[in-house]
């Protein structure tokens, strides 16, 4: 007597499209989800922990280790809160060069995922174009920094250190040229006809579920709710800049991805009135603070628009000079929450299309 | 002299061996088996540059240089890559059917290297010209499905599963419109020898009068040989690599070498049936016929990897659909038109 069985697949954490090592335990009816299961963890270092016996400045680097294609942002999340705890006024040109160098991180985690979600989707090509000019992006972080994933460029009071000679006109050079690729990714994956095809409808999300859910970032934009931090509680200096929140209206997985590339438009602008801004712009890129630092007790939150949705780090005093703890929202984390529902009823060719929508990071998902 | 190049080949051996005074039936299985040889030295060799071939198209549409490091232009690339392929282990997996999993890789060559016996590769150069070559060449293609589809089911692994399942779902899917396309111009030939299809084409090729079916066959084709977009057999991003997931080394090496040689068939065969097979076109007949043939295929091959380096990879419903319900009826009803149309030539007396 012949019968059909559901059978369970082991999607990872040893497979090319979980983005590192995610495991989702699939039940399948054939190719189709029944349930899937997302299990993380196997990236896990204990970031928040080893934060408790570093001090205030040695934190920083562990943040790098969290979001890597991003690491500005993750520094600038735990800055902002450590010196909305000390009450630290940081000067102005660290502020515009904290946003350039923030907004170009960002610039290099969205090319990755742009070009990544083309890889899933079986765009070898699209992928490598991306990671052209995250390349030329990588370049200019590391002649700023020092380094190319892990910034550490961030501090409690300021930045490292000012803009090589020469540095801001490259970037400038960049973010003109950068609309031009920009329209030569959408020639080559967005318009794709069989990249619409599978991609449109596919994984919709409702705004509902987004806002119960807890999701963040270009996922909940793309369900068409616009919240960008950026725009609603403007931190650092975000108000002084005239840019748009793309939004996307059907909550689907080519939604997810075109918000992305339309994001990147908008970070290209920022960072190009950035650049004019700075021009004016002298004096010191590093606050006055203490050797050691030693906040007062208490506790602060703080979250910024990264570049995967909203990082907020939870930092409490105990009036040493290492945190007593520290806590950290992880877009990444959260925007999974859903996953399981999401997945159900399709195949597994959608598993890796939905996956990659989120855009997770493995450092990030398990800190 | 060049054009004749390989027949005189041929004729020179016959006439050498014929002056040693052995059997003509001897001397005749000698000169069919330095044909085979010949035949199967090329699809090696062919197929280990295509594959450098595929690695450098990749690399100039990806903005990189591809290989370069091994011998002039890392033309030795391929050589380098054989050989550390053979010297690597075959791991086996635990649970696999031993026998049915070794003897895939080397099946899955078998039906690549028995179509070339009736390819023309140039005036007068098929190795046999059968009456029933079209035929022959069809049947003999879709046998691959069952290895492939052996290949996975002996793996014994999930992946290799869905994979070889996938095999056999598209392969048969697409085996009909590609079949359907190409009887337009069986119909028009009224025949199914190789060489009385290319005789047709001498002044109009096929591609002109039968443009839709060119293209329901060269889509098929592409499906039929596991191509992106249609690549959902391996399908490296959602099931790693298919069938192929547990295989390693030179058995593995085996099936990337017969997906070459499949490319070749196909475009080989679009090249016979639809672009006047070793036809020059322009009256450019000083360049030799085998030549011609040559290029047209390598140009066909050439538009089969820019397909795979652009396009994202198709859904597997999608792809049953676009099969079933785009070009299935497409072929078909280019059938009706193709046989409405000789109905009306025959009527005007052309």
């Amino acid at each position: 007597m012949l019968r059909t069985q559901e059978y369970f697949l082991n999607f990872g954490p040893q497979h090319p499209s979980t983005h590192g090592v995610f495991q989702i335990i699939l039940t399948l009816d054939g190719e189709r989800i029944v349930k899937a299961e997302p299990v993380c963890g196997y990236l896990h270092r204990g970031i928040e922990k080893l934060a408790e016996s570093r001090t205030y400045t040695q934190v920083i680097p562990y943040t790098d280790r969290m979001d890597y294609l991003a690491a500005m942002l993750q520094n600038l999340g735990y800055v902002q809160a450590v010196e909305k705890l000390m009450g630290i006024e940081v000067p102005e040109r660290a502020e515009y060069l904290r946003i350039i160098s923030g907004e170009l991180s960002r610039l290099a985690s969205h090319l990755l995922a742009t070009g990544v979600y083309a890889l899933d989707i079986g765009a070898f090509t699209g992928f490598l174009i991306c990671f052209r000019e995250r390349e030329r992006v990588m370049d200019l972080l590391e002649e700023l920094t020092g380094s190319r994933m892990t910034l550490s460029y961030a501090r409690i009071g300021g930045v490292a250190d000012d803009a090589p000679e020469g540095w801001l006109d490259k970037v400038k050079q960049l973010m003109d040229a950068m609309p031009d690729y920009i329209a030569e990714y959408n020639g080559l994956i967005t318009g794709n006809e069989i990249f619409q095809a599978r991609t449109k409808f596919v994984g919709q999300l409702k705004p509902e579920t987004a806002i119960n859910y807890s999701l963040s970032g270009p996922v909940l934009r793309a369900s068409g709710v616009n919240y960008d931090l950026r725009k609603v509680r403007p931190y650092g200096i975000y108000d002084r800049f005239d840019f748009e929140v793309p939004l996307g209206e059907n909550g689907d997985c080519f939604d997810r991805f075109y918000c992305r590339v339309r994001e990147m438009q908008q970070s290209v602008r920022i960072i190009q009135q950035a650049i004019e801004q700075i021009k004016e712009v002298g004096g010191p890129v590093q606050a006055k603070v203490p050797k050691v630092l030693k906040p007062p007790k208490g506790d602060v939150y703080h979250e910024i628009e990264s570049a995967k949705g909203i990082i907020g780090y939870y930092v409490v005093s105990d009036g040493s000079n290492k945190p007593y703890r520290v806590h950290v929202r992880r877009p990444s984390f959260i925007n999974l929450g859903y996953l399981d529902e999401m997945l159900r009823g399709y195949l597994i060719a959608d598993v890796v299309a939905i996956l990659g929508s989120i855009d997770i990071v493995l450092g990030e998902v398990d800190c | 002299m060049l054009e004749n190049l390989f027949v005189g080949v041929a004729d020179w051996l016959r006439s050498l061996l014929g002056g040693l005074g052995t059997p003509v039936e001897i001397n005749e299985a000698i000169v069919m088996l330095v044909k085979l040889v010949a035949i199967l030295v090329f699809i090696l060799l062919n197929a280990a540059w295509l594959v450098y071939m595929e690695r450098k198209v990749a690399a100039y549409m990806q903005a990189r240089i591809g290989p370069n490091r091994v011998g002039p232009k890392g033309l030795l690339q391929p050589f380098a890559d054989v050989g550390k392929l053979i010297c690597k282990e075959i791991v086996i997996p635990r649970k696999a059917d031993i026998v049915v999993f070794l003897l895939a890789p080397v099946l899955i060559f078998v039906p690549t290297v028995m179509v070339f016996a009736v390819i023309p590769f140039g005036k007068n150069m098929a190795a046999i010209d059968m009456n029933i070559g079209v035929f022959y060449l069809l049947a003999i293609t879709s046998l691959s499905t069952l290895f492939l589809w052996m290949g996975g089911w002996a793996s014994n692994s999930k992946y290799s599963l869905i994979g070889s399942m996938r095999v056999v779902a598209q392969m048969v899917s697409y085996e009909l419109p590609l079949v359907l396309g190409l009887l337009g111009v069986i119909m028009i030939v009224g025949s199914l020898r190789m060489s009385d299809i290319i005789a047709a084409q001498e002044h109009v090729w096929f591609i002109f009068t039968q443009p839709i079916a060119f293209l329901i066959y060269f889509t098929a084709a592409v499906a039929e040989t596991n191509r992106c977009p249609f690549d959902l057999v391996e399908g490296e991003s959602e099931i790693i690599s298919g069938p192929y997931t547990e295989y390693a080394g030179m058995a593995f090496a085996m099936f990337f070498m017969a997906e070459y040689a499949n490319i070749m068939v196909i475009c080989a065969m679009a090249t016979i049936m639809f672009l006047g097979g070793w036809h020059a076109p322009f009256g450019l007949d000083f360049i030799p016929s085998w030549i011609w043939f040559f290029l047209k295929m390598y140009a066909l091959i050439f538009i089969v990897m820019q397909l795979r380096w652009t396009y994202p990879r198709i859904r597997v419903d999608q792809l049953m659909g676009f099969g079933w319900k785009v070009l299935v009826p497409l072929a078909l009803a280019n059938i009706f038109i193709t046989g409405v149309g000789m109905k009306i030539y025959q009527a005007i007396g052309w």
